[in-house]
């Protein structure tokens, strides 16, 4: 199967269990462990191009400018960890299934599941590492998803948020290490990338990129001293807990420490930073693992034990280490997944994970306890289990390792780590299932059904198998290594078997059990020291540091954030004006190259209105009524100006829209106070004032600058004017440009316009719906009511002249690709005829009349022009090319059908819908209870009240 | 003629500026409108000012207006119309629910 697929599938499956919720719970896992099963399938197929030491690529080129490709690779190390995510995946679904309880929504956890699984998969198959930083977040993101998936629990969300800090964090830092990568190498591109090592090391920026990744792969993996959320992560459901802290998430870091293996190890901060990041970090995990109540608890700081030493083994650089870590991965993610799923059973089953509380479920529960016993002696490194052959290979490694020139340092270290790691191991097993049976358990504990035991019991037996007899993972386990190795190291001959020997690693290890059991024994005065000695506790600190950087951010946002709008602007233009004046002032003017055009009368009459009004608008705006007049006299010369200045469509527009806005306005104006009061102080109007006329004064002289100079370089519209008719067949350039050269252009914004105007019919079925309702309906009016709202004179007049209306919008609509019109004042032309019915004839008569809602109108519009768009694929051109020829039907002279004009129809259509729902929804508000609706379009009608009619003769 | 459009396009932008900064809804969306009307002058005029050659091909005639930046204003004449009013009814709204045409977040009773 193609590598598209392996990583889409989970992202398109998540679609299904959302949708399946309803279908049953049986049903939502079912087509969940389906998508997993197909994916996994999937994997498996490409097994053996892998086996055969091939990488499979797979490749689309997404942002080739910015090195961004959706470039996919599979090679051994990539397949050995989505094995790992798939499989692991698919037991987690099924524990998953009998887990949850029935007040779980299954879909909603299903789909972040999958999501996650799906990023999970795209990381360790990206080739481009800037994709893979998209996965990176989107892991981050899913992941905050599952931690928080039971929202009610407020462990579950500071857990999940804790999460979500630090890695984010983290990944933000990466994606700095990696575009310096990216800088220094020239490609971002992986394969590209591991080719360059020398390269890389040598180069200044090394330092710097290196310490960025880390800090992407220390917070995702949890290394100390960004350890600390991973326990909180634990409020999670326990199927979570299971796979991001053993198979996946906590695995990413390692997995990019090990695949940025070849180019950035070998170095001395490497070995430095990472070992002893490693080594810290087993210790302390380990160490705190032992005195943890909690089940889970415990394990988390397991699972952070192990990771530090899966770091330091990747730390040290050698290829033996590398295999080492590996193949403790590998055992980790069986035993630990293994102890997860326990855990949850327990939980499940008795109510508890507190192990004060636990023991004696041996006999209880004797199917979880030999699970969770075989798993938790392969974590504490017993032979013939997996668990004791990494930890051997570990300690061999440690053995060669020196760290300050201090050759005891690691091992003793690695042995203290062991013992600690042993003695937890220790407790689990005998303070939960030895001792004697209890008889105060929150609940009676026994063994679950199957489906809960049974993943965890297929995990126990690879550990098992793969403990008793090493050599069946052997080859596997080298195959990865030489994937991680590349090039700069060869794959160490050294066997996998259980006796090498009596090597000083088999005494280190012997030490640590027999050490672990001393521990055991000595667990109640070790456990009062522990809880007597004083320890910073990480998530006190965690938030005392959250909390000081909120409080930073507020001291500066809210004096400048504090929720006056008037405030925001005058800031903003303030800052506007600034940059302007800046760059005023540091850059230079050149000559004037145009000569200025003398100003007839005509033109300077329009100007003294046109200023006259926006003067009288600003020293009358509190009268609403009249600056409503003033504005329309300030559009209307704006109008004039623009025909002036050659630009006949523009004025059409602009004519049109005006007429529209003004009704807008006065019918918001109907429910608005009519004066504005004096509010603001005369400081305050005087700043105002000084703000606005540095604007104005900004703006003119900004434009009356380059109105007086050329354009810098050619622009590009003799481009449009040379093949307006030879490329689009229409003499309108402006409509050619419209619908034809910029197409996509228009296309969005009628888009826009459409959104903009369902925006505001959702807005008024809020308003209707809620509380504001009845007080529209009981509103009393605030201005006398016309005697006649609907009279006669107006309603035939309008009632006549509609069809003309119809008429002059068809005929602009035609004529726009060669004379000026088109879609756009077509539209408006025709809401205006019909906006004059609905002021003529009363809402309930127009309304009744609409044989389409307005909502219809838009969308069609938008399909056709979108259509249109489309139509040009299958003529094997690209998305909105258009077409034209000329037809001649006798006896009419010669025209032209263009495809570009179906697109102007969908404009059309879509501003007919926006503009006249935009209208109808404001008028809907104004229907008053007290006035009945009535369907007849007049007040006083002869014909319909023959007695009025008499009485009035 | 360059004059006197640059100054109309300065004094469109400080009235509407001084509007935008009133404290009520109604005079703040009429700024918006002048602002609009300024901005897309503004950009109109970036083609430079030409007087009576449409950008309508005709046979006879070689010199035309800059199109380009007439379809530009062209659009964004009809989206500042759906602009304005989602702004209306946003501010009608607001007015509506609480009988209060403030922009400003008013303070709360009792509290300084």
């Amino acid at each position: 199967m193609s590598l598209f697929f392996i990583v889409a599938l989970p992202f398109l499956g998540a679609l299904l269990p959302g949708l399946m919720n309803a279908a049953g719970r049986a049903a939502t896992a079912g087509v969940t462990f389906t998508v997993s099963l197909a994916a996994f399938v999937g994997l498996l197929t490409n097994l053996p191009s892998v086996l055969a030491g091939e990488v499979v690529m797979a490749r689309v080129d997404w942002m080739p400018v910015l090195g961004l490709n959706f470039t996919l690779m599979l090679d051994g190390l990539g397949f050995f960890f989505a094995l790992l995510i798939l499989g692991i995946g698919l037991l987690i679904i099924a524990y998953a299934r009998h887990y949850l309880s029935r007040d779980d929504n299954m879909g909603q956890f299903f789909t972040y599941l999958l999501l996650f699984q799906g990023a999970m998969v795209g990381i360790v198959l990206s080739d481009n590492i800037l994709l893979l930083l998209i996965f990176w977040e989107l892991t981050s993101l899913s992941s905050f998803l599952l931690i928080g998936y039971w929202k009610h629990l407020p462990e579950g969300r500071q857990g999940a948020r804790m999460a979500l800090t630090v890695t984010g964090m983290g990944g933000l830092a990466m994606i700095g290490g990696m575009l310096i990568l990216g800088q220094i190498v020239g490609s971002y591109d992986l394969s590209v990338i591991l080719q360059n090592r020398d390269l890389i090391q040598a180069d200044p920026m090394y330092v710097p990129a290196l310490i960025l990744i880390l800090l992407g792969c220390f917070t995702k993996s949890a290394q100390f001293p960004f350890h600390f959320w991973l326990p909180h992560a634990m409020a999670a459901p326990t199927p979570v807990s299971a796979y991001l802290h053993s198979a996946t998430m906590v695995k990413a870091g390692i997995f990019l420490m090990a695949r940025m293996w070849p180019v950035l190890s070998g170095t001395p901060e490497w070995f430095v930073i990472v070992t002893t990041a490693g080594l810290v970090t087993m210790c302390l995990g380990a160490v705190i693992a032992l005195f943890k109540h909690d089940l889970k608890a415990l394990l988390a700081f397991s699972t952070v034990s192990h990771l530090g030493l899966i770091t330091m083994l990747l730390g040290t650089g050698t290829a033996f280490g590398a295999m080492a870590a590996m193949f403790h991965i590998l055992n980790h993610a069986t035993f630990k997944a293994a102890l997860f799923m326990s855990a949850g059973i327990i939980d499940h089953e008795a109510h508890t994970r507190d192990i004060r509380r636990l023991g004696g479920l041996r006999t209880l529960m004797p199917v979880t306890f030999v699970i969770a016993t075989l798993a938790a002696l392969s974590m504490a490194g017993i032979p013939l289990l997996n668990g004791f052959l990494s930890k051997e290979m570990m300690l061999e490694e440690a053995n060669h390792t020196v760290l300050f020139n201090i050759p005891w340092l690691v091992p003793a270290l690695a042995t203290f780590g062991s013992l600690f790691s042993a003695a937890y191991c220790f407790r689990l097993i005998g303070h939960t299932f030895f001792g004697p049976v209890r008889d105060d358990y929150p609940a009676k504990p026994h063994d679950p059904p199957a489906g809960l035991w049974l993943p965890p019991a297929f995990l126990v037996v690879l550990v098992v198998v793969i403990g008793v007899a090493p050599f069946l993972a052997e080859p596997f386990v080298k195959l990865v290594t030489a994937s991680v190795l590349g090039e700069a190291a060869d794959v160490p001959k050294a066997y996998f078997k259980i006796w090498h020997g009596l090597v000083p690693a088999l005494f280190m290890s012997m030490a640590a059990v027999v050490g672990g059991l001393i521990m055991l024994a000595l667990f109640n005065p070790a456990l009062r020291a522990w809880d007597a000695a004083p320890r910073p506790e990480a998530k006190e600190i965690f938030e005392g540091i959250v909390e000081t950087a909120a409080g930073l951010a507020q001291k500066l946002i809210q004096p400048l954030h504090n929720g006056a709008f008037s405030r925001y602007a005058a800031i903003g233009s303030v800052a506007i004006i600034g940059a302007g004046f800046h760059a005023w002032s540091t850059g230079s003017v050149g000559p004037a190259t145009r000569e200025m055009q003398a100003a007839d009368p005509v033109a300077i009459a329009g100007w003294g209105m046109l200023v006259a009004a926006t003067c009288g608008l600003v020293f009358l705006h509190r009268n609403r009524l009249l600056s409503l007049i003033l504005i329309g006299i300030a559009g209307l010369m704006v109008s004039i100006g623009f025909v002036f200045f050659s630009a006949p469509d523009l004025a059409m527009t602009q004519f049109t829209v005006e007429v529209v806005t003004i009704i807008l306005l006065l019918l918001a104006l109907n429910f608005l106070p009519k004066h504005t009061p004096v509010e603001s102080s005369v400081l305050r109007r005087v700043r105002d004032g000084a703000v606005a006329l540095a604007g104005g004064i900004a703006t003119f002289a900004l434009s009356y600058h380059f109105l007086l100079r050329d354009a810098v370089a050619t622009p590009i519209s003799e481009f449009h004017l040379a093949n307006s008719y030879k490329g689009g067949g229409g003499t309108n350039v402006v409509n050619v440009i419209l619908v034809d050269f910029r197409g996509f252009d228009t296309y969005g914004e009628i888009i826009v316009l459409g959104i903009a105007a369902l925006l505001i019919y959702a807005l008024t079925q809020t308003l209707l719906g809620g509380p504001v309702r009845a007080r529209l309906l009981n509103r009393k009016p605030d201005q006398a009511r016309a005697g006649d709202m609907h009279p006669m004179m107006m309603v035939v007049l309008t009632r006549v002249i509609m069809p003309v209306v119809m008429m002059v919008g068809f005929y602009i609509f035609l004529r726009g690709h060669n004379e000026p019109g088109g879609g756009f004042i077509a539209g408006l032309v025709v809401s205006i005829g019909v906006v004059m019915q609905y002021m003529a004839s009363g809402f309930s008569w127009a309304s009744a009349r609409l044989k389409y809602p307005y909502h219809g109108v838009i969308g069609a519009g938008v399909l056709v022009a979108g259509l249109t768009g489309i139509g040009s694929w299958f003529v094997g051109k690209p998305f909105l090319t258009s077409d034209f020829t000329y037809v001649r039907i006798p006896p009419f002279e010669k025209f032209e059908l263009a495809t570009a004009a179906l697109f102007d129809v969908g404009v059309f259509l879509a501003v007919v819908g926006a503009v006249m729902l935009s209208l109808e929804s404001f008028s809907r508000l104004a229907r008053r209870a007290h006035e009945p609706e009535t369907e007849h379009a007049m007040d006083i009608d002869p014909s319909r009240d023959p007695d009025n009619a008499k009485g009035a003769v | 003629m360059e004059l006197l459009v640059a100054s109309a396009i300065g004094i469109m932008t400080a009235a509407g500026l001084y509007l935008v900064l009133r404290l009520r809804t109604f005079p703040v969306i009429l700024g918006i409108s002048l602002l609009t009307y300024a901005v897309n002058v503004f950009l109109f005029a970036s083609g430079r000012l030409t007087v009576g050659a449409s950008p309508v091909l005709r046979d006879d005639v070689t010199v035309y207006t800059d199109p380009l930046p007439q379809a530009l204003v062209l659009t964004a004449i009809v989206i500042s119309f759906g602009m304005t009013a989602v702004v209306v009814m946003i501010g009608l709204g607001a007015f509506l629910g609480s009988n209060d045409d403030h922009v400003d977040d008013q303070p709360e009773e009792g509290k300084p």
